[in-house]
């Protein structure tokens, strides 16, 4: 039969008259979103992590790793989606090793929906999955309780709503390259500037089917301006009761001491210190 | 079938089942709701000098992870004449609830004029203060649900400042800061205008030291701490942003100022 599937109304009706609620929709706050051009797939995400109303991480990192061809844009519980896809890509890379084969898009989407749909949407991870494979470019959204959507462009998270306005707007078949970049960087900025879930940095990810680009922080248009005072404290403002000097000397008895120079020290992003 | 309805809905509340549903049956008692308050988030902060008083707060509006409006004041002239308050020498800044801190702008603000038709002189700061605890506290059993700073010059033209809670328990301060970035602000402010937790670095040393004693701040010392704190309150805050509200008391009257903050 043709049209809408009303079979259920009569039961929902009996349901809320005896006084249940209809199923709240709610997502921690993020926007992810994905879409496919011509050569490829992109996905992209913003950088604020929170907890309640206060901003835990200006800068984290939602793109996450899968195969060298396949990544993963995650909402909701940050642990949730880090593991969870740690996990699909360990998984994955031993699924690879022994068929052979590189691995493909749905499978992993596959894999995905039947972890988090045994765990019944106690894992809140909420994601786009997108990549290249032998088999063309592909884009999933994964929901936690294991439903899955294929759609030429999708959005994710709090600012989903931000988001897919931008697509539904702007959005066309046949999307170049640079195209499709500057829509899914528009639709997270929709998202960083209208949700408060949402903020700071776009990150965005090309996929093609012989390269990945990560661009991490491709958009920035939210850096902090100087401060107008100078908050560095006076030696002395500190009483200190009692000193002790270790020497370098002293503590190679126990640890290695590597010297560094004063050049850049060690690895990773510079943290973020008052003048 | 059975087995289906015991199973969970898919919801986003982890754990949601059937037996957890309100168990009313139709026809019998039903439990209705009323909740006539909002949270509308964002910050407001006042600092006093020796000759002013500096008031200040963000113009976000929000509900839940939505921006109402990204020009909404939390400030607000009390007193003066006619709509734009023109003349006035009092400040009034809510943060909370912001329909009920509109309703409690309009009701200071017409006492304060209806005062000066009466007694034909202005009201002050000290007396228009304690107006606001009784307007506040007439509603205990079903408060405004704000709090408010009341700032102005005092009889000595020393600057003032009046802080409340949403039922009209207030006190001069020198300083306050309230609402969503208040948790963030207070300690920055008991440093930097109280100067807490610093010892004086020309003092002796260990136990002889001796605490910094607070000052009277200069006016562009306090706007700079006012500019520092709501910038670094729209970083770690995301009820705060959009803009920031400035206005300063003086001898001259009140001098306003407005500045960008981050729109994220």
């Amino acid at each position: 039969m043709p049209g809408f599937d009303f079979s259920n109304h009569n039961r929902n009706l009996a349901l809320h008259a005896k006084g249940v609620p209809l199923p709240k929709a709610t997502s921690t706050g993020t926007t992810i979103v994905g879409a496919l051009y011509d050569g490829g797939v992109v996905i992209a995400a913003d950088t604020r992590a929170t907890s309640g109303p206060i901003v835990a991480d200006k800068n984290c990192e939602k793109l996450h790793y899968i195969a060298p061809q396949i990544w993963c844009a995650g909402a909701g519980t940050a642990a949730d989606t880090e593991f969870t896809t740690a996990l699909m890509s360990s998984n994955l890379e031993l699924h690879s090793l022994s068929t052979g084969r590189k691995p493909r898009v749905v499978t992993v989407m596959t894999m995905l929906k039947q972890h988090l749909f045994r765990y019944q949407g106690h894992i809140g991870a909420y994601l786009v999955v997108a990549g290249c494979d032998p088999t063309g470019a592909h884009l999933f959204t994964v929901h936690a309780h294991g439903s899955t959507d294929k759609l030429p462009y999708v959005t994710m998270g709090s600012g989903s709503l931000a988001a897919m306005s931008v697509f539904e707007t702007q959005w066309k078949p046949n999307l170049t390259r640079d195209e499709a970049v500057k829509l899914c960087a528009n639709a997270i900025e929709a998202g960083i500037f209208n949700d408060l879930g949402s903020g700071s940095n776009v990150d965005v990810c090309v996929i093609t089917k012989d390269n990945t680009q990560l661009m991490r922080n491709y958009l920035t248009p939210n850096t902090r301006e100087k401060k107008m005072r100078d908050y560095k404290f006076q030696r002395g403002t500190t009483a200190v009761l009692n000193e002790k000097i270790i020497t370098k000397e002293d503590i190679t008895k126990y640890v290695t001491v590597q010297d560094m120079g004063d050049g850049e020290p060690g690895v990773g992003e510079k943290m973020e210190v008052d003048a | 079938m059975a087995a289906m309805m015991q199973s969970a809905m898919p919801t986003s509340e982890p754990g949601y089942s059937f037996s957890q549903a309100p168990q009313s049956v139709a026809g019998g008692p039903r439990q209705h709701g009323f909740y006539p308050y909002t949270d509308n988030g964002g910050t407001t902060l006042g600092i006093t000098g020796s000759d002013f008083a500096v008031l200040a707060g963000d113009t976000r509006s929000t509900s839940g992870y939505n921006i109402n409006s990204r020009y909404a004041p939390k400030l607000f002239k009390i007193g003066g004449t006619g709509s734009a308050n023109e003349g006035a020498r009092i400040v009034l800044s809510v943060v909370g609830f912001a329909a009920d801190g509109n309703a409690l702008k309009e009701r200071l603000d017409t006492v304060v004029k209806m005062y000066k038709f009466q007694h034909n002189k202005e009201m002050s700061v000290h007396a228009c203060a304690q107006r606001l605890s009784h307007i506040l506290y007439n509603k205990r059993f079903f408060p405004y649900y704000v709090h408010a700073i009341l700032g102005g010059l005092d009889e000595n033209g020393v600057g003032a400042l009046y802080s409340y809670d949403p039922v009209g328990s207030y006190e001069r301060e020198t300083c306050r800061s309230a609402g969503a970035a208040s948790s963030l602000i207070t300690p920055f402010l008991d440093n930097q205008v109280n100067l807490k937790n610093q010892y004086d670095p020309t003092s002796g040393s260990g136990l002889e030291k001796v605490t910094k004693a607070p000052q009277p701040l200069s006016r562009q010392t306090v706007e700079e701490l006012v500019t520092d704190s709501f910038t670094s309150a729209a970083e770690r805050q995301i009820e705060v942003g959009d803009g920031l509200q400035m206005f300063i008391i003086t001898k001259d009257g009140i001098e306003e100022k407005y500045m960008e903050l981050k729109k994220d």
